[in-house]
């Protein structure tokens, strides 16, 4: 199949007074409809930055696209005007974010917000677009659809208010499905839901997922492929299954060590160090201040991204 | 909803009972009183006469017998007589109301009208020319004391422009209404203008940077209706409060403004009878301006209320 979402060479960088903040460094990854695609990475690594990118909502200034493309169904969202990109936006490419207690407008009813963008994207009557909101929370498995759509977000529970996020997200059917770490804010119980939840729609529409997260868990969970990244770039792609069996960055493998398993007595290692910062990185591997296995050209030279196993891509000098 | 009303309703009448206190203990502490104030002005010398008067009025009367004459006046609806015009205070008062009124109505209109607007264009533009000019001269119009302000505007007005009667006579056509009355209210309301430019500019840059906005952005919403439908109902919450107290802050100007203007409202009107020592006049007449100050600030509240669901319906 084609993949839906096509990214190459896609850097983002930040013009602050201290330096350029390299956020977003020449990442690539496709996805195909109906697939989830997995993006880990430790707390400042860029995740959202990127996802941010591909809707093109990057703050600027200061921050600004410097290269890459971002296709969706063929057509380059970074070539097109403000006024075209705004049409994509909800309609062909959405997103949901980390935080359900914030990212809801807290003067506006729920139905109201998920109404707004169907009247946005499509030619329907406002009462047709209330319907579809209602219709819509009955679709994420909210109870009493009808009256919580007259709700305002304070006065539901953090899950709740994340599916009214994902209803709001998936009104238009996007082809693509932006999220970012979409469980991250909300209880152990309700994460599993709330993925399921993802995991159904994604089936039942065809949708493309990409789902940003620092948990191994849900990744082992939900999705088919992952890319993982480092201070800003990609540093290993391929399937979940091989990516967790035969892990080649040093950097996935402190990762997958740093996650409990069942059956595996072994203690618990966290990776040492932290990420250097994006406005001054090393002139090689941005890993390899952090790296147990580095040898001197990793200091010198960022390793390329090579094809270590069939479909399994890892720049690492080393293994 | 209705016990938050009635905790209000309480709230206000503590708050009038403290300010009759305030107001009658002020009074009594500024020197001299209107007997005082007779006798140095027109020149009458003979003590008994002056010892005739004091008692006529009831002022060698120990404090509180006054106060509870005063306030058990005011809870039967009489207000008493003033000392000048020896006429019912409620009689003097009331035509002068709907001046006073007029006024401060046409300057929070002015205030809001001007002050919205520019504190949004100012942080849509932030640090462009335009909102630095804004900022300089919010700043400017919020350190200038009303009375300068009043007589630059009365001097550019009626004297250089010639666009202003003195105020001495009632407008005779729609447009020098509009002018004779919206002027001084621009006077007035200049400062709370300022005001609510800046609270409205640093509110609506705190507002911008929520994640709901980011949320609206991502549904595809165009930036003007991200700023009005998402941000500017938010970002209005604190200027909504700030309306209320700015309603206090109004008749100081007004007093200003009515003397500068030469307007025969209930400000000025304070000002001379405190000149006087009018007691019931003053006392009567601060009732009346606080009572219109809570009764507004409620209003705000419940306004408030009524634009912030979290409030309305309880979090
Ligand atoms: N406005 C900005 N100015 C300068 N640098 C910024 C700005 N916004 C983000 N950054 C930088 O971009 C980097 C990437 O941040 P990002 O939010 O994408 O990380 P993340 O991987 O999503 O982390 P988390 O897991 O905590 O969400 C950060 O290191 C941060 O310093
Ligand atoms: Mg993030």
């Amino acid at each position: 199949m084609a993949p839906v979402l096509e990214v190459s060479g896609l850097s983002t960088v930040f013009h602050t007074r201290t330096g350029t903040v390299r956020a977003v460094q020449d990442v690539s990854f496709s996805v195909e409809p109906g697939e989830t695609m997995a993006v880990v990475g430790e707390s400042g690594c860029g995740k959202t930055m990127m996802a941010l990118s591909l809707m093109r909502l990057i703050p600027s200034p200061p921050g600004e696209i410097t290269a890459g493309s971002v296709r969706v169904a063929g057509t380059d969202l970074l070539k097109l005007d403000e006024p075209t990109m705004r049409d994509m936006r909800g309609s062909q490419i959405a997103m949901i974010f980390q935080e359900p207690m914030t990212a809801l407008n807290p003067l506006l009813t729920v139905g109201k917000q998920i109404a707004e963008m169907v009247t946005l994207h499509e030619k329907v009557s406002g009462r047709a677009a209330k319907e579809r909101a209602v219709e819509m929370l009955h679709h994420v498995k909210i109870p009493e659809p009808r009256r919580r759509a007259g709700e305002y977000p304070h006065q539901m529970s953090g899950g709740m208010r994340q599916r009214a996020m994902i209803a709001m997200a998936l009104a238009c059917k996007p082809k693509v499905l932006i999220a970012d770490e979409p469980t991250t804010a909300l209880d152990v119980t309700i994460q599993a839901q709330v993925l399921d939840l993802i995991d159904d729609l994604r089936q039942e529409l065809g949708t493309a997922v990409v789902l940003i997260t620092h948990d191994l868990g849900v990744v082992a969970e939900v999705a088919d492929r992952m890319i993982v990244m480092y201070a800003g770039r990609k540093v290993e792609e391929g399937t979940v299954a091989e990516l967790f069996a035969h892990p080649r960055h040093p950097y996935l493998q402190g990762l997958l060590n740093s996650v409990p398993r069942v059956g595996q007595p072994k203690r618990l290692q966290e990776i040492a160090g932290t990420v250097p910062p994006l406005s001054n990185l090393p002139p090689g591997c941005a890993f390899a201040p952090r790296c147990p296995s580095a040898v001197a050209q990793c200091r010198d030279a960022i390793p390329p991204l090579d094809e270590k196993r069939p479909g399994h891509r890892a720049a690492c000098w080393v293994t | 909803m209705l016990s938050y009303l009635l905790r209000r309703l309480g709230l206000m009448v503590l708050t009038l009972f403290g300010v009759s206190i305030a107001i009658f203990l002020l009074l009594r502490i500024v020197p001299g009183n209107i007997a005082d104030i007779l006798f140095d002005s027109a020149g009458m010398i003979d003590p008994a006469e002056k010892q005739k008067i004091v008692a006529e009025l009831g002022l060698d009367q120990p404090l509180v017998v006054q106060y509870a004459q005063w306030v058990n006046g005011l809870l039967h609806g009489d207000l008493g007589y003033s000392y000048v015009s020896e006429k019912p205070v409620l009689d003097e008062v009331l035509p002068r109301i709907p001046i006073t009124a007029r006024l401060a109505a046409l300057a929070i209109m002015f205030a809001v009208c001007t002050g919205v607007p520019i504190g949004v264009i100012s942080a849509v533009r932030q640090n462009s020319g335009i909102d630095y000019g804004l900022r300089v001269f919010s700043l400017a119009a919020l350190s200038l004391p009303s009375f300068w302000l009043g007589l630059l505007v009365l001097m550019a007005f009626v004297n250089w422009a010639g666009l202003l009667p003195i105020y001495d006579k009632a407008p005779q056509t729609w447009g020098m209404a509009i002018l004779m009355y919206g002027v001084p209210a621009a006077t007035v309301g200049l400062r709370s203008s300022a005001l609510i430019m800046r609270l409205t500019r640093s509110s609506m840059l705190e507002v911008m940077r929520m994640d709901y906005i980011r949320t609206a952005r991502s549904k595809g919403l165009s930036e003007p209706a991200v700023t009005f439908i998402h941000a500017l109902r938010n970002a209005l919450l604190p200027v909504i409060t700030t309306i209320g107290i700015e309603t206090a802050f109004l008749f100081g100007g007004l007093v200003v403004t009515e003397t500068v203007f030469n307007i025969p409202g209930v400000a000025r009107f304070l000002v001379e009878a405190i000149r006087w020592r009018d007691y019931p006049m003053v006392q009567n007449l601060v009732m009346f301006i606080a009572t219109v100050v809570v009764i507004v600030n409620l209003i705000v509240d419940l306004t408030y209320a009524f634009v912030d669901p979290r409030i309305r319906l309880g979090s």
